[in-house]
């Protein structure tokens, strides 16, 4: 189910002295299976973006194509795109309503028209997908739940809906490291084995980096690269330039390579460039 | 969606009607008000419609613009100029119809009358376009400061205003994600019965209200930290002080009311 976005035009009141064209002319394919990750700084329009692939806003100019089928034209049913491509919002735990976890899991399916069987296996799904122990906590208030906890039970609020394409705006934002790297581990998995698209929004390269197979970099507005992460890190000054960076890693590969080390320029993850650092330092097997 | 709503509608700008001390603008519109309703005749009206043209164009704000806050009106309008023009007494009958006649007289109350309306709903668009809420506030604290006097509490209600006032935005903008949230979840806020519009908004309201009540506590342990303890001995960062300009347009305001008054004889 590919995403076609034709020279998309976004502005929000327009008319009014709060005037502001967040995304511009912007246009973009996105592939079945692919792993997107959609990097920008704050304001540069991405969550903007992201929130026209299900429908959400209206193009202010050009538009956008679900699986062939125009968004915004006559008749498309758009709870059924909504259906299709699942959005997690930022800080999606803010919008935990219902007074246990199960109940708040099934809202989605449940809006689907389901029946009770369905929904509640559905539900069972996606608790399994992103790790809640259904028996133990189905029946809990969201508000005994941890901050990580609750994140997870809002990502599963959207998959329960079973989506085709899961989009997810900053998913580890306001989480520590260890919360973060259970989302980036799950979101991993789930693409892996559903063989779902993702497009992940973030504004750090971090945490694509590992696991992407794509990266779209916005600045004010517009596509500014699209490209595989290798290719995108070798632009590291262009992208400092927009108040990003490239990884750790390949920062340091960086460094070394202009000290005259040997570092081969594919090295992006910490192990690659660990043990390129081994083999230049002749101490093979140290990673 | 919401975030097209504007409260108060506040158009920011850098004119003279926009530099004017906001006590000035407060009192001033209210100056404008009575004299609006002092008014006799369509030369009076004429006069008030002079007046507000010309402080519309020096605040550089479209007359377009200060109309569309009349639309919510028209309603009651209609309302009001139909019910004026058949039951006002009068003598000059121009039409019977059955039990109902329109008279001379009665038409030129309901025109009166609705003229009326518009102006006071221009000219309140007026001052609240040109004038932050915030400042508005702050003008109304200056202005009720007396009462402190009957220990009214007049620096708390201020400031439950202006925090009230400073949050609708806020509120605003948190409200739109939410729904849109839910919408991404098939939630449906725009058919079905009311019973059923009524339950769709419950995935609404329960988030917030929970994250404003969370909000509001955040607030006051903020303020709370930073030794806020209500209105004695507080000094302002912006002192509001009275300009030359301020004058002038008093000034004017007061022409205005000496011509209306002045129109009040002519019709004897």
């Amino acid at each position: 189910m590919p995403i076609v976005i034709e020279n998309l035009t976004h502005t929000y009141m327009p008319g009014s002295p709060f005037q502001a064209t967040a995304v511009h002319d912007v246009s973009l394919t996105v592939g079945d299976g692919e792993f997107l990750g959609l990097i920008g700084h704050t304001g540069s329009g991405k969550s903007t973006l992201v929130q026209h692939l299900n429908g959400l806003l209206r193009p202010t100019a050009g538009r956008v194509l679900v699986d062939g089928v125009d968004v915004f034209a006559k008749g498309t049913d758009r709870r059924a795109i909504r259906h299709k491509v699942g959005l997690v919002f930022q800080y999606p735990e803010h919008q935990l309503f219902d007074e246990t976890v199960a109940k708040d899991i099934a809202f989605g399916p449940h809006n689907m028209g389901l029946d009770k069987e369905h929904v509640e296996a559905r539900v069972l799904q996606a608790c399994q997908w992103v790790g809640i122990d259904y028996q133990a906590l189905g029946d809990r208030s969201i508000y005994e739940l941890s901050g990580g906890q609750m994140r997870r039970v809002a990502i599963a609020g959207v998959l329960a809906m079973q989506p085709q394409v899961l989009v997810l705006d900053e998913p580890t934002a306001g989480l520590d490291p260890r919360g973060r790297e259970d989302i980036l581990t799950m979101v991993q998995r789930l693409h892996a084995e559903q063989a779902i698209t993702v497009i992940m929004v973030s504004h750090s390269m971090e945490d694509v980096a590992r696991l992407v197979n794509r990266i779209v970099v916005m600045n004010k507005g517009r596509v500014a690269m699209d490209g595989a992460p290798r290719q995108i890190f070798t632009r590291g000054e262009e992208l400092r330039a927009m108040g990003l960076d490239v990884p750790e890693a390949v920062r340091l590969a960086d460094a070394l390579r202009a000290r005259g080390f040997a570092i081969p320029p594919e090295a992006c993850l910490p192990e690659e460039v660990c043990a390129a650092v081994a083999q230049a330092l002749g101490e093979v097997g140290a990673c | 969606m919401l975030r097209d709503i504007t409260l108060g509608q506040y158009h920011p700008g850098d004119s003279c009607v926009h530099r004017l001390d906001p006590r000035t603008k407060l009192v001033l519109t209210i100056a404008y008000i009575a004299a609006v309703f002092l008014v006799r005749g369509f030369v009076g009206y004429a006069l008030a419609a002079a007046f507000l043209l010309g402080a519309t164009r020096l605040a550089t704000i479209s007359v377009r613009f200060l109309l569309k806050g009349v639309k919510p009106l028209v309603m009651i309008l209609a309302f009001t100029f139909v019910l004026n023009v058949l039951f006002a007494p009068g003598e000059t009958v121009w039409l019977t119809w059955g039990a109902l006649r329109v008279t001379r007289e009665g038409v030129l109350t309901a025109l009166y009358f609705s003229l009326r309306l518009v102006f006071l709903v221009m000219g309140t668009s007026l001052l609240t376009l040109t004038t932050s809420p915030v400042a508005l506030t702050d003008a109304m604290e200056r202005l009720l400061s007396p009462l402190r006097a009957v220990r009214f509490p007049v620096h708390e209600l201020a400031m439950m205003m202006s925090i009230a006032l400073r949050f609708i935005p806020t509120l605003l903008e948190e409200t739109d994600k939410i729904m849109k949230a839910q919408m991404a979840r098939g939630a449906d806020f725009e058919s079905g019965n009311l019973l059923r519009r009524a339950r769709a908004m419950v995935p609404l309201l329960v988030p917030l209200f929970v994250s404003a009540f969370q909000r509001a506590a955040e607030l006051a342990m903020a303020m709370e930290a930073r030794c806020y303890r209500g209105g004695t001995h507080r000094t302002r960062m912006k002192v509001l002080r009275y300009t030359r300009l301020d004058g002038v347009a008093a000034a004017c305001m007061a022409l205005l009311i000496a011509l209306i008054a002045l129109e009040g004889r002519l019709y004897g």
